[in-house]
């Protein structure tokens, strides 16, 4: 019986690692539903975006306040996890502090973990006043209502737990060793919790039961967060590496020139084709032009809908969202995902994806809000982990136009136009240099 | 105006040092032919050898593009390259922040390779190559703020050249809250230009001009004849006409020098 802690211990930590490695599978799965698009190229470009876009936070301090409180969530929440190899090693095998042989390095980690926790726990009360108290308008926008304001809050509220059941841990654990109880052996420098251990009744039964609790909520919560991660916005602590590497290189002005549509312009303005030809015995069939579901989109758009952090950065520079038109990148992006969770959840039922009469354009986005788009790409720019929510509007308005002739009455025109007179407005080729003369 | 074609040039057995890609704005809309005879104006007292394609140029097919026919773009972008190749056509520069893009990031894949600049790299180039110069006229000491174009700026991260050029007219360059990479967009790109706004609660142009205002300015400096005429009906619709007027950096540069 003496191993039960152990025991118990080992299965929790199997378990919960269990269920987060089956949840990053699915996730993996789900993003190769997407079309192949290379973005092997240039790495070493990538890598630097990766450094300095993810690790290095660069977009997101272009807005000072959150993006310092945020590095310092950031940072302190990484570091505050080393502690985590210590509390799985001493689970594991009944051992307590067992790195407390690094003597005076050992205090001054966990001196500094305590001052970060101190930090992140503030940080994390200002950022819950930015939403709750001042709200601030782009944590309130429409698509924001429900789930995704809970998920933020929740988030919130776990990090304050975790850094407080780390700090009372600590302190508890500092009034044992000062009381010399065995086990409790002194190690470690406490520059919060030993004012926190002066609150706490000096009854070493009371601290034992105390310091074992919260050591335990501590593990147990952090394995919980591991697993929240899937269902969650967070998911981009993350995927925000992967999205950066592999984010778009070019100018964001340039648009991808469909392959499919390069091949039949060549044969329509090649003299020598017959018009009249009957296609091959064996042609592949014609190539679905745009996207109307994931599966149209490629797996780097994907990944950019479980990349979202949903921090609405992008909203709310959106020259469409900030005059009140239905548009918002934002939801562009969590509305990929949430067609993307339901077409999983159909393959994790059916083994494969069977059809549900559902699509994400109708169904999720409205041509609507694709039409509201001015192809500005404020929103590209801004986004702190490079997701290109434009390059979706345009692939659903590229399946609207060529699929469904589906574009606005006075878009048809433009194109009429351009196909008559060269020109998107009605003017005659002809008098495209009148200017000269006039 | 004398302004030779690259045809009347072949004919003469002649290769321009540049083409002047006019757009189909540049060449049909009346207040933009205005933008694309201040900077002929400019060219010539530069002694730039230039020509342009006149009624073989076609759209290069920026709004089909933006509006998802993919088709038709492509189609403009082939027939247009064909034209260009065959007149052998190295440099272009051109007054729309869309045909700029276009031209320069989208036609190489489907073999258009130029060297494709907007005019006021052009014209900064010009400037700094000693071939002109820019005097404050009739602008001196005017307060100017400048509208990024979204095509100019945020896709190919030009700021800094119509902002130099705007410096040397000797006046008073102000800068909006959104400004550079942060620009708010006109409401004028992908395609918006030939349709009506979706249902909401402002006009975008309303949004941007009025930001444009609130820095006081005497005049609006544009780079695109899209954002020229949404910034012009966002002055009208703000009855300032009268007080603030808005005209493209090459404009500026030809009236400040009374061209
Ligand atoms: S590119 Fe479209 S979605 Fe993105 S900010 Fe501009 S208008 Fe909004
Ligand atoms: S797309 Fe980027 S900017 Fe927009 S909400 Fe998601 S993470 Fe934020």
């Amino acid at each position: 019986m003496h191993y039960l802690p152990n025991i118990i211990f080992a299965t929790i930590l199997v378990v919960g690692i269990g269920f987060f490695v089956q949840n990053i599978k699915k996730i993996i799965r789900n993003i190769k539903l997407g079309k192949s698009i290379n973005r092997s190229d240039n790495a070493q470009a990538r890598l630097k975006n990766m450094a300095l876009i993810a690790l290095g936070q660069s977009k997101m301090v272009k807005r000072p306040v959150a993006g310092i409180l945020h590095i310092l969530v950031y940072a302190g929440f990484i570091i505050i996890n080393i502690e985590v190899i210590e509390i799985i090693i001493d689970g594991l095998f009944g051992t307590h502090r067992i790195l407390s042989f690094a003597g005076g390095f050992y205090s001054f980690l966990i001196g500094t973990f305590e001052i970060l926790a101190v930090l992140v726990f503030a940080s994390v009360i200002i950022f819950w006043m930015r939403r709750m108290v001042l709200q601030i308008p782009r944590f309130w926008n429409k698509e924001m209502k429900g789930w995704p304001k809970n998920d933020a809050l929740n988030i919130l509220y776990f990090e304050m737990i975790l850094m407080s059941l780390f700090l009372v841990m600590n302190a508890s654990d500092y009034s044992l060793q000062q009381l010399d109880v065995d086990h409790y052996i002194k190690a470690g420098s406490f520059p919060v919790s030993h004012f926190i251990a002066t609150w706490l009744p000096q009854n070493i039964p009371f601290l034992e039961i105390l310091e074992r609790t919260t050591w335990w909520l501590h593990i147990v919560g952090i394995l919980i967060f591991l697993n929240y991660l899937y269902y969650s916005k967070h998911l981009h602590i993350l995927l925000a590496f992967p999205n950066t590497y592999f984010a778009n290189l070019n100018p964001k002005g340039k648009f991808n020139n469909l392959e499919a549509v390069t091949n039949e312009v060549k044969l329509m303005l090649d003299p020598n084709t017959d018009p009249y030809a009957a296609p091959a015995e064996n042609a592949t069939p014609p190539e679905k032009f745009g996207a109307s579901d994931v599966f149209d989109l490629s797996w780097v758009q994907l990944l950019n809908a479980y990349t979202c952090t949903e921090c609405g950065r992008c909203t709310s520079v959106c020259p469409a969202n900030i005059t009140g038109k239905e548009l918002s990148p934002r939801a562009i992006m969590m509305k990929t995902r949430d067609r993307l969770e339901e077409v999983g959840k159909n393959i994790n039922l059916n083994k494969e994806f069977k059809p549900d009469n559902k699509q994400l354009l109708n169904d999720y986005i409205l041509p609507e809000e694709l039409w509201a788009c001015t192809s500005c790409n404020a929103c590209v720019e801004a986004c702190p982990v490079n997701i290109d929510p434009l390059s979706i509007i345009i692939d659903m308005r590229r399946y609207l136009v060529m699929e469904q002739s589906a574009a606005p009455q006075e878009l048809n025109m433009m194109m009429t136009n351009i196909e008559n007179n060269g020109a998107p407005w009605q003017f005659n080729q002809m008098d495209r240099l009148n200017w000269r003369e006039e | 105006m004398n302004v030779p074609t690259m045809a009347e040039m072949m004919a003469q057995g002649k290769q321009p040092e540049v083409l002047f890609w006019v757009g189909c704005a540049g060449s049909f809309d009346d207040r933009a032919k205005k933008i694309t005879k201040a900077f002929v104006k400019i060219l010539q007292k530069s002694n730039v050898d230039f020509a342009v394609l006149g009624t073989e140029e076609s759209c290069s097919g920026d709004p089909a593009k933006r509006a998802g026919n993919e088709f038709l773009f492509q189609m403009q972008a082939m027939t247009n390259i064909q034209v260009l190749n065959a007149y052998e056509v190295k440099t272009i520069v051109t007054a729309c922040p869309h045909c700029f893009n276009t031209l320069k990031n989208e036609y190489p894949e489907l073999g258009g390779n130029y060297q494709v600049m907007h005019h006021t790299e052009f014209l900064k180039k010009l400037l700094d190559d000693g071939r002109l110069t820019i005097e404050g006229g009739q602008f001196k000491g005017k307060r100017i703020t400048f509208h990024d174009p979204c095509y100019l700026g945020r896709a190919n991260k030009i700021y800094e050249a119509p902002r130099e050029l705007i410096q040397k007219l000797e006046v008073e360059l102000l800068e909006m809250k959104r400004c550079k990479s942060n620009a708010l967009c006109c409401g004028a790109g992908g395609a918006q230009m030939f349709k009506e706004a979706e249902k909401g609660k402002k006009e975008i142009f309303i949004e941007r001009t009025e930001e444009a205002l609130s820095t006081q300015p005497d005049i609006v400096a544009t780079g695109c004849p899209f954002c020229n005429t949404m910034i012009t009906d966002g002055v009208k619709n703000k009855e300032k006409e009268g007080s603030v007027k808005v005209l493209d950096i090459a404009e500026l540069i030809a009236n400040a020098s009374d061209l």
